[in-house]
């Protein structure tokens, strides 16, 4: 797709790109090629020198135990955060789309936690639900339950799903209702004088019609549990307890910080792009499917 | 039928007000202790209702910071927060028309190439090249500066992306009918394109205010001075690992004070918001 009226200049388009072409060099490129350099090589204790080493630092990592649990624990968190997050939103976007009074105060009220930044839902989480202080940590420690985040790793765990599944309601809750506005009354009103049950009609209708907005959350949800995700645990448990909540951006972050092995650091950095250009590209392949409707 | 059908609508009332009971709840929590007293909620003995020392808290938040080392008025950090916010906002949305005119309405050698290399940009976000970045903004001497806290998350390829789609769909006519006023490109740029794009630019300054405010790793790395602090970053460093130092209000009303902005976009400019979302993840 081209334009077909267009102005002739040799130097003013250079000129217009050139601000963005600068920025992107400087500060995505360059050191997205320092990282792919740096994974490759390996650095004496006193960073004077530093070894072409292969896929040494790859090999180290998959080797490491602590890598491994902590690239299945991402996918945990991020498939547990999407599904309850997306069922709940779901849940309400159907209720939320049927012809009620005051649906826009409802849609108000439902999506400004988008703009909640994660270290926030981290410490609003964390106050609810601390052991010794939290007012909802009481009532579970009234139902018997022994409930300590910060010394019980599950815990931890549960409470960082459902500190980044609440934030991402809204999007999706907003997502959803577009979704289900663009199907057509038709298609309902067609189902229900078949005689179909509400609940029938929504498995039957509904889900399949909305299959490419589920897909597409689906995609972006994992992207934000990976990505977004870290400042809800940064403020939550710091990564702990032990290392019970290091998810792999958490550790990029960490072992950097320790300033130890920037060969590994570096290797991870590069994991991680692998992953997100297979994520980009999955979520560009539906996009198409996305603005049908 | 009839009666069913209102039956079903009660519920979906109920179930729609449960939902947002469930979202609101943490805030609803993080107002009220930043009213209370913080012996209280130490004792874990916090009231579920407002308690009297709203006053109090928020001018000791804004205007003085927490009573421990790293004293900082939490009014400061909101400031530092708001230049960064608007610099990343206003920056993106400058730099990305621009090379988007370019894109669109210029033939040039290395035309797609150069559209590519911004496009890929999408691909890596500051979580995947963190330490590199940071030591460029580092041997740049950008610690600690507006510009280092700005300029590395400047680049967008969404927001090129979008005015690129958006120059598409303007018809040629307006261009022909400019150039036969005798205007040049500078003049088509600025008197006919951008009052077109002011929705766009309106929808999409929404969105990147609320994302630049709500950064928080890489201020977290490259802000070392306690005066250059954003307010994500403030506020994480007010709960002390030893909880019993922890200043409780202070840190929910922070918390109160890092929503209220974003929050306060959403929902006075809820069409734009949503018309910048929509668009933005096109």
């Amino acid at each position: 797709m081209q334009k077909q009226a267009i102005f002739q200049s040799k130097l003013l388009p250079y000129l217009l790109v050139a601000p963005q072409l600068a920025v992107v060099l400087i500060f995505f490129y360059w050191p997205a090629l320092q990282a792919v350099i740096q994974s490759f090589l390996l650095q004496d204790a006193f960073g004077l020198s530093s070894n072409f080493v292969w896929f040494d630092n790859y090999i180290e990592l998959f080797k490491d135990p602590a890598y491994f649990e902590s690239i299945v624990r991402t996918f945990f968190f991020s498939f547990a955060i999407a599904v309850s997050s997306l069922s709940f939103a779901l849940l309400l976007a159907v209720m939320a789309d049927k012809p009620l009074r005051g649906s826009m105060l409802y849609r108000t009220l439902l999506i400004w936690p988008y703009a909640v930044a994660p270290p926030v839902v981290g410490v609003l989480w964390i106050f609810m639900l601390h052991p010794s202080l939290g007012v909802l940590a009481r009532y579970l420690r009234a139902a018997g339950i022994d409930w300590n985040p910060l010394l019980d790793s599950n815990q931890a765990a549960t409470l960082i799903i459902l500190a980044a599944a609440w934030k991402q309601i809204s999007y999706n809750f907003l997502f959803f209702l577009a979704g289900l506005q663009a199907i057509p009354k038709s298609v309902f009103e067609a189902a229900a004088i078949d005689g179909a049950r509400p609940m029938r009609r929504f498995w039957t209708v509904t889900f399949p019609l909305l299959s490419p907005t589920i897909f597409f959350l689906l995609v972006v949800n994992i992207v934000y549990a990976f990505f977004d995700t870290f400042g809800i645990i940064d403020t939550m448990t710091r990564g702990g307890p032990g290392t019970s909540t290091v998810t792999l951006v958490y550790k990029v972050y960490t072992d950097g910080l320790l300033g130890g092995n920037l060969g590994s650091s570096a290797a991870q950095s590069v994991i991680l792009m692998i992953l997100v250009i297979v994520l980009t590209g999955i979520q560009f392949r539906f996009v198409e499917r996305k603005v049908t409707y | 039928m009839v009666e069913q059908e209102g039956f079903r609508r009660y519920v979906a009332h109920i179930i729609l007000w449960i939902g947002i009971a469930i979202v609101a709840f943490p805030v609803y929590i993080a107002i009220v202790a930043s009213t209370q007293d913080n012996a209280l909620i130490a004792n874990g003995q916090m009231s579920l209702l407002p308690g009297g020392h709203f006053f109090e808290v928020y001018y000791q938040t804004i205007f003085v910071g927490t009573s421990g080392s790293t004293r900082e008025p939490v009014g400061n950090m909101m400031l530092n927060s708001l230049i960064m916010a608007l610099l990343i906002a206003v920056g993106k949305i400058a730099i990305s028309i621009i090379s988007a005119y370019a894109i669109v309405y210029f033939r040039f050698p290395f035309r797609m190439p150069i559209f590519w290399i911004i496009f890929i940009t999408l691909m890596l976000p500051v979580e995947v090249r963190i330490y590199p970045t940071y030591k460029i903004v580092a041997d740049l001497h950008m610690l600690d500066s507006y510009a280092g806290l700005a300029l590395p998350l400047i680049a967008s390829a969404t927001a090129t992306l979008l005015f690129r789609q958006f120059f598409m769909t303007v018809p040629d006519e307006l261009l022909e009918a400019s150039r036969i006023d005798g205007a040049g490109p500078l003049r088509f740029f600025w008197d006919t394109l951008l009052p077109l794009s002011r929705t766009n630019m309106a929808a999409l300054f929404v969105i990147l205010f609320i994302l630049g405010w709500n950064q928080y790793l890489w201020p977290l790395l490259i802000t070392t001075r306690d005066d250059m602090q954003t307010i994500q970053v403030g506020i994480r460093k007010m709960i002390t690992t030893t909880d019993a130092l922890t200043e409780w209000p202070v840190v929910m009303a922070t918390a109160v004070l890092a929503m209220l902005p974003p929050v306060f976009v959403v929902v006075a400019m809820q069409k734009l918001f949503v018309r910048g979302l929509v668009e933005t993840e096109k």
